[in-house]
């Protein structure tokens, strides 16, 4: 086709991008529960990165004058009954909970979206058996599966994550093909196909992107489920092993003997669990909404 | 493969013939069970189509709903694979080709759907919904020519170069109707099935997208299978119309010749049942209200499928399936009677 004369390349500029600052604030007005989420899960994260600066107690060191204190200037939350600083450990523990948490729940969740929107993408006799499988895998439940995975591979954070991970695919895919399903009818599906694009380039390009919102809530509420998970496991005794620092294991240790005398050694470790999931819950619905453009406005 | 059917449905004119189909059958399984699935029936969604499309031409195909139009359209561009017969584009039979032969025969046969809305990746910018195909196909490798021939496209539709910055949901229906027109013709179609493609869209707004389907026509030199229910677009689009009812075309003329000379008493009842837009003359005219409902397609009458609602049907026609047959030069008829 030849160029038309009437074209005129003064309409072309692009459009005026908006700082960041400002777009930023705008989210905060928007989503402000959202950004109460994001700043739970912000401060996690620099505690998380920053935990040999932020303490000068070693989260490993015993320290035999100083077993089961109450909080003071100088721990501010206590100490453990192994004399250990509770916040160098609640801050150590970050570090653990965080990479369970998002290794498990990023590499079950990818994996879980490919194959659901895969499966419903190809239907027909793959779907049901794809499908039928995942029915296998999610007939445990959750914390029964990951207990199987690590009796066969043994505890430890890398095992602690494989065991999280593996109950994760189904549930994800489950979800994902749900929507994935529904998105197959749509005729821009149609398009891409009448256009003659791969599999590969219709699922990736045009279907995945289309069920990122009902995969990034549950990526993070994966977050969360993990880190419960996680500490559920080391809680049992069969994940996380002493004496690296993990909020389930450091209730493990303070709930039943210390519970009357001293109670800060299971309440700490506890109010990091919870206020960690909780954040990533919060952002993760913000998340959804920013993410669609439906929902965008502007 | 390049096998020239024996009996032409083409329009009389001169000019090749760009797209045959030939007793084109889509029948969908019905199925019973959840794990041992048993096919209990079928849909007879398209039962024996048969028609030419010369090149440049418009053939309009019209009919009421679940008549078989779309799915007719939907084979033609091996969204569905057809269950028997030959859809012949330019000598080759699409129904024999595998899915990497289809690639490359893909790119002259572009479709515009009928939902403005759905239409179009809500994930994706216009520009690259327009320029996918383009880098797909390898047409326009290069990034910067590739937006530049968007944009050029966005303005051959009539829309502001600058909407390819855009996402779709910050347009109107009217103009994500253009950008699906701009998507199928990034690849430079010959063929283009519009498949209800105006009907979704408001009437002034209608008026604008036919003009420009028939403004592109002209400038691309484009042939298209117009799929709708309104008659009087298609009279005013088409050159040649094809009526189908229950999976099967019954007529097929030139667009004045069916109009003027309805033969078939299905279209003679359809066209009887278009309002003329004046009250004193459509209250006094008479109604010819076909009987009964349309059968299912799954279980569809014997013999000729109209026998049951028809005003003409003796005992023959519940035996033996009329095929089309030339009652005038370019006017084909499926019905023994008349």
């Amino acid at each position: 086709m030849a160029a038309n004369p009437a074209y005129d390349p003064a309409l072309d500029a692009p459009a005026e991008k908006q700082p960041l600052a400002t777009r930023l604030m705008y989210l905060v007005r928007k989503q402000p529960l959202g950004a109460a989420g994001a700043f739970i899960v912000l401060i996690m994260v620099l505690s998380a990165i920053f935990a040999p600066v932020l303490s000068p107690y070693d989260p490993t060191a015993n320290d035999f004058a100083a077993m089961a204190e109450a909080p003071s200037g100088a721990h501010w939350l206590g100490t453990d009954q192994f004399g250990r600083d509770l916040l160098t450990r609640i801050v150590f523990g970050a570090r653990t909970a965080l990479v369970v948490g998002f290794a498990s729940a990023l590499v079950g969740g990818i994996i879980g979206l490919v194959l659901g929107v895969a499966s419903a993408y190809f239907g027909g006799r793959f779907d049901l058996l794809f499908q039928r499988v995942m029915d296998v895998f999610m007939a445990f439940p959750l914390i029964i599966m990951a207990l199987a995975v690590v009796s066969i591979f043994g505890t430890g954070v890398q095992n602690v994550i494989i065991a999280i991970t593996i109950p994760f695919i189904p549930r994800c895919a489950r979800v994902v093909r749900s929507s994935a399903l529904a998105l197959r009818e749509i005729p821009y599906i149609d398009a891409a196909r009448a256009c003659g694009y791969s599999h590969t380039r219709i699922i990736l390009r045009h279907m995945v992107p289309n069920v990122m919102a009902p995969f990034l809530i549950m990526i993070t509420a994966f977050v969360g489920q993990a880190i419960l998970l996680e500490a559920s496991l080391s809680y049992l005794g069969l994940g996380v092993q002493e004496p690296t620092p993990a909020w389930g294991l450091m209730l493990q240790g303070g709930a039943e003997e210390y519970a009357e005398s001293a109670p800060w050694i299971a309440i700490f470790p506890g109010l990091a669990i919870t206020l960690a999931v909780f954040g990533f819950n919060l952002f993760g619905d913000a998340v959804r909404d920013v993410l669609d453009p439906k929902l965008r406005s502007q | 493969m390049s096998a020239v059917p024996a009996q032409s449905f083409a329009a009389p004119h001169a000019g090749d013939i760009l797209l045959s189909v030939r007793g084109l059958k889509m029948h969908f399984p019905v199925y019973e069970g959840a794990l041992f699935r048993k096919v209990i029936g079928y849909v007879k969604a398209v039962d024996g189509v048969d028609f030419d499309i010369r090149r440049g031409e418009t053939l309009g195909l019209v009919g009421e709903s679940g008549c078989g139009k779309t799915t007719t359209g939907r084979c033609i561009l091996q969204l569905e694979r057809p269950s028997a017969g030959q859809i012949l584009f330019n000598g080759r039979n699409l129904a024999d080709l595998d899915r990497n032969q289809l690639r490359g025969i893909r790119r002259h046969i572009q479709v515009i759907f009928q939902d403005p809305y759905s239409s179009l990746n809500p994930r994706m910018k216009i520009g690259d919904i327009i320029g996918e195909p383009m880098k797909v196909h390898g047409t326009e490798p290069d990034a910067a020519k590739r937006d530049r021939r968007v944009r050029e496209l966005l303005h051959t539709v009539g829309l502001n170069p600058r909407f390819a910055d855009r996402y779709p949901h910050e347009m109107s229906g009217g103009q994500r109707q253009r950008v699906g027109i701009a998507r199928a013709l990034s690849l430079q179609p010959e063929f283009i099935v519009c498949d209800e493609a105006i009907s979704a869209l408001d009437v002034s707004i209608q008026a604008q997208i036919i003009n420009l389907l028939e403004d592109l026509r002209d400038q691309f030199n484009l042939t298209y299978l117009f799929i709708a229910h309104d008659l009087s677009v298609v009279r005013h689009l088409c050159h040649r119309v094809a009526v189908m009812y229950l999976g099967r075309v019954v007529e097929l003329a030139e667009c004045d010749e069916l109009f003027d000379n309805p033969m078939h008493p299905y279209t003679r009842a359809l066209l009887n049942a278009v309002p003329i837009p004046d009250p004193e003359v459509e209250a006094s005219r008479p109604h010819q209200v076909i009987q009964g409902e349309v059968p299912s397609p799954i279980n569809p009458p014997s013999g000729c499928v109209f026998h049951p609602r028809c005003t003409l049907a003796v005992e023959g026609c519940k035996k033996a399936v009329p095929g089309l047959r030339e009652l005038r030069r370019g006017h084909w008829v499926a019905c023994t009677e008349v």
